[in-house]
């Protein structure tokens, strides 16, 4: 597996899933909390993704 | 939800409970009756370090004289008993060449620190703070 997108959904959603059961106790609050972190490592991923784009390596 | 007084943990059985935390990740939290939390944290550790190894990544070794490295050292061995195994049975040697070399590291130091916060949040619930 190479997909560095893949990767790194693989990476945020393990994290997210830790990150919600230990910070919350309700297990909607887990389901949002864990959402959103979850769409904020992919968001926040591509955001700065394309921002980097115009620049060499 | 705060443990009442008889829930929580003597001096000696919480270093007992911040041991087993650190040696199966979620023990701790499975010992004090929190049996959701600590089969995800089961589950989702020890997944994530074995997909560090998967990776390529590196368990790095005690270099005092790299201090990140020896860091990095210290977050690996944070997950316990999987790092244990892994590097008696000769795993995490890493491939610097291979393409998901640096998401393996990332996978087993962020697994052995991950746990380090679950082990805290054991002690805090051990100790009625939470």
């Amino acid at each position: 597996m190479a997909s560095h997108f893949l990767l790194l959904v693989l990476f945020a959603l393990l994290v997210s899933v830790v990150f919600a059961v230990l910070m919350k106790d309700e297990p909607r609050e887990q389901v949002r909390f864990g959402g959103l972190l979850f769409a904020g490592f992919v968001g926040s991923a591509l955001v700065l993704g394309w921002l980097m784009y115009p620049f060499p390596l | 939800m705060r443990a009442t007084s008889a829930e929580q943990a003597q001096p000696g059985s919480l270093v007992l409970i911040c041991l087993a935390g650190w040696a199966i990740p979620g023990a701790a939290h499975l010992w004090l009756g929190h049996r959701m939390k600590g089969l995800v944290f089961l589950v989702a550790l020890p997944l994530m370090f074995a997909l560090g190894l998967l990776f390529q990544g590196r368990l790095f070794p005690f270099e005092l004289s790299q201090p990140l490295v020896g860091l990095a050292a210290l977050a690996d061995l944070a997950i316990g008993l999987p790092y244990l195994v892994a590097t008696s049975l000769g795993y995490g040697a890493g491939q610097v060449v291979a393409p998901t070399y640096e998401y393996g590291n990332t996978f087993l130091i962020v697994a052995g620190l991950l746990n380090v916060l679950v082990i805290l949040d054991a002690y805090d619930v051990a100790v009625g703070r939470k």
